[in-house]
């Protein structure tokens, strides 16, 4: 084993010995495959394969480790420019490669809005900058976010941050005519409309899923049936423009039943849902703690079963993490006055794990696919989210998890992520990540950040 | 008896009763020269008011004082709340100054819940948002009690009779509530509370103004008042905001009146010896009709005198240990 290192060894070393190099990873199992040794050199995948020797290279033994294609996230806030006491690009990412993220797409609502050139290259250049995780700017769909004009969306595709999905996500794309539009005009340049569906007369006001819960608390009721108009009507527009559509976190059993017959007229629908709608419901909120407050919200265990059941036939293409970070403030008041949203880039594997792994439901080459290869897909992001038993030449953008660590209960004072809103403090969750590649370079090592 | 008043459904029907029990008790108390008790010396009680509500707030104020408790008024009116301290805040404040029970009253619902993970003393809801308004069903309990009910079912008193109700629930009477149901506190709580005391209760609403699941409540639910009226031994009307009808609750005023309104024909399909209810302020001509909140069935202006004397026994149930330890 001469010049072979062990990883805790490794792990602590200054960053000049993580960046590029060499790397040998010993008895991984690739997506829960055979047992496989993956040689790292260059920044590419050069070789896979068992007993492989790689003199000079350093070792990961990885045995009881699954291998994955780099986490790659379609709806990521990262708050920056604006919002930096909730995040920065800089600590969003170190929560993303702690994740196991290797790209995340930053949504358009920051202060300013990403609906111009100018605002998405900024963000790109930081997340170039950051050096963590590939940072794709999500581009508005409208100008302020304020569904009244279209944003220079050529120009954001056109800029250095090659924009490709645009979403006025937080906000509802609302007016079918505006939509409509938007569907056709991305054509030119491949691009997609994330669309955020939320029907906003269906829901003023809205703080919970409409429901026992909601009623019995006597917070105003956020309705299965404002998230489902938009998802149908908007899949009826991409129909007939031919375009592409991407709906955002899909939250109720009624979305995932359009979406199912959307797919099989060959439309072309994707759709994610996040770790927290796979995990959690809306009986949380019996104590009125803003953590558990989300758009869309938590809805019930039916919900729950449907969109797992979406997840694991397909259906629901994809896992996004819709890491949304406040301030402490934000979410320390009474229920109506907190923020929405919930931080998941640390936990969004775990949660995966737990709900669609260890249910049976999912094997770990599915979640390879919706958490990598298909997002990817989807946000047409280059080197990411290529099945590592394709072999050599293929960036080494990739994931180590132990599955079989702990459960550990999340405690979101350790997390990188600025901010400390995760609902799933508290819960035990199985699963670790080890090490996280992004082209070659480690930029998680034995669960830490490698800078 | 839990540390705080948050919601109706939180209490048993034991605990409902001992805080009937003794609210009659301090009735009677309140007849004799002496009307102030030494009970709560010493002790301070905060009415913390994000919302102007006058007539809780002096109600809650008359019992704190009759019990002897030192009374902060609290408006959130001109204070460093209206400057955006937050709620958080605010607690921190009234934990400082040594508050030993915070009233609240909050235009967002689960407020006074929050508030109890802040603060160190006790905390009674005194309307939060949508949700609860535990005091006020305490209160229309103890009306309906005093009004209707002997040992063992409903029977209607005669004007004058004093009875022994100690140990009573409200077993087998029949209360109809009726009106804006959705946004009312005042429902959710009497649902709770007069259900947990063994009341049929059956909510009456256009369907709009229904909450969605309410089929899971412990009531029944109509949406015809006509046909609820003659088996009503309680009859209690809900204030109805004018605004609703902008979103579209209902079409107009009059339709809701003549819908869902109580005026002198509706009430004559009551039995004899039904009261009606109302928790204040009435619109009058809208849901109730001046004749009826002005007929002897009406117990609007016993509900008030009520409401000092069950505030009273929940400042003692709640603080009493604490003052006897003082």
């Amino acid at each position: 084993m001469n010049g072979e290192r062990t990883m805790s060894e490794i792990s602590g070393e200054i960053s000049s010995e993580t960046m590029g190099g060499e790397w040998l990873i010993r008895g991984a199992r690739i997506a829960g495959g055979p047992v496989t040794d993956i040689h790292i050199a260059g920044g590419l995948i050069a070789r896979t394969g068992t007993d492989l020797s790689a003199p000079g290279a350093r070792v990961i033994d990885a045995a009881g480790l699954i291998a994955l294609p780099g986490l790659v996230d379609l709806h990521t806030h990262l708050r920056e420019p604006g919002r930096e006491d909730a995040e920065t690009v800089e600590t969003g990412t170190r929560a993303a490669a702690l994740g196991g993220y290797t790209a995340v797409h930053a949504m358009a609502n920051t202060e300013p809005v990403a609906d111009t050139a100018g605002v998405v290259e900024q963000v790109w250049r930081l997340g170039q900058q950051a050096g963590l995780c590939d940072v794709r700017p999500v581009g508005a769909v409208t100008v302020g976010q304020q569904g009244k004009q279209l944003a220079e969306l050529g120009a954001m595709a056109d800029s250095a941050a090659r924009v490709r999905v645009f979403s006025d996500d937080g906000n509802c794309v609302a007016d079918p005519l505006l939509m409509r539009r938007a569907l056709e005009y991305v054509k030119a340049f491949d691009g997609l409309i994330a669309q955020h569906a939320q029907e906003p007369r269906l829901t003023e006001g809205a703080q919970l899923n409409e429901g026992e819960v909601a009623s019995k608390l006597g917070l105003a009721g956020w309705p299965a049936a404002a998230e489902e108009a938009i998802i149908a009507r908007d899949c009826l527009l991409a129909a007939h423009v031919g375009s592409r559509l991407h709906v955002c976190h899909v939250s109720t059993a009624g979305s995932v039943e359009i979406l199912r017959w959307a797919k099989s007229k060959g439309w072309q629908v994707t759709a994610e849902v996040t770790p927290h709608h796979l995990l959690l419901t809306d009986d949380l909120a019996t104590g009125y703690d803003p953590v558990f407050k989300v758009n869309p919200p938590l809805r019930t265990q039916a919900d729950v079963a449907a969109l797992r059941a979406a997840l694991a036939d397909g259906t629901i293409d994809c896992v996004a993490t819709d890491h949304a970070p406040h301030p402490v403030e934000a979410k320390e008041t009474e229920w109506a006055a907190a923020a929405n949203g919930m931080t998941g880039l640390e936990t969004a594997l775990r949660v995966v794990q737990l709900a669609m792994v260890d249910s049976g439901l999912l094997d770990w080459a599915g979640v390879a696919d919706r958490m990598s290869v298909r997002p990817a897909a989807i946000g047409r992001v280059p080197d990411h989210g290529q099945p590592l038993q394709a072999g050599g030449g293929a960036p080494a953008n990739l994931v180590l998890y132990d599955p079989a660590a702990g459960p550990e209960a999340v405690d979101p004072a350790t997390h990188a992520s600025k901010s400390r809103n995760s609902p799933f403090a508290g819960m035990a969750l199985p699963g670790k990540v080890h090490a996280t590649f992004l082209r070659g370079t480690a930029t998680v090592l034995d669960g830490k950040v490698t800078r | 008896m839990s540390r705080h008043l948050i919601s109706a459904g939180d209490l048993s029907r034991d605990e409902a009763v001992l805080i009937l029990d003794t609210s009659a008790e301090l009735a009677s108390a309140a007849g004799r020269p002496i009307r102030k008790l030494p009970t709560l010396r010493g002790l301070t009680v905060v009415n913390l008011f994000f919302e102007d509500s006058t007539r809780t707030r002096t109600s809650f104020e008359a019992a704190a004082k009759r019990l002897s408790a030192d009374v902060i008024n609290f408006s959130a009116r001109g204070s460093s709340v209206a400057k955006g301290e937050s709620l958080k805040d605010t607690a921190l404040t009234l934990e400082a100054m040594g508050a030993d029970a915070v009233v609240v009253r909050h235009g967002a619902s689960g407020a006074a819940h929050r508030l109890a993970e802040w603060v160190t003393g006790s905390v009674i809801n005194a309307g939060d948002g949508t949700h609860e308004h535990p005091t006020q069903a305490l209160l229309d309990a103890f009306t309906i009690r005093q009004r209707l009910t002997v040992p063992g079912g409903a029977s209607a008193a005669e004007p004058g009779q004093v009875l022994d109700q100690r140990g009573a629930g409200l077993d087998g009477v029949r209360v109809t509530i009726v009106g804006d149901v959705l946004h009312s506190r005042v429902a959710r709580s009497n649902v709770l509370l007069l259900s947990t005391l063994g009341a049929e209760v059956t909510v009456v609403a256009p369907p709009t103004l229904m909450p969605y699941a309410v089929d899971t409540w412990p009531c029944k639910v109509s949406y015809d008042f006509d046909a609820e009226l003659p088996k009503s031994d309680v009859v209690m009307m809900l204030r109805v905001q004018q605004e609703r009808m902008s979103a579209a609750y209902f079409p107009s005023v009059r339709e809701y009146r003549r819908r869902y309104g109580l005026d002198a024909g509706r009430m004559a399909l009551l039995p004899g010896h039904a009261i009606v209810m109302h928790p204040g302020p009435m619109n009058r001509g809208v849901e109730i009709a001046a004749e009826v909140a002005d007929s002897p069935r009406s117990t609007i202006v016993a509900q008030v005198s009520n409401g000092v004397i069950v505030r009273m026994a929940v400042l003692y149930l709640l603080l009493g240990g604490a003052a006897a330890t003082a």
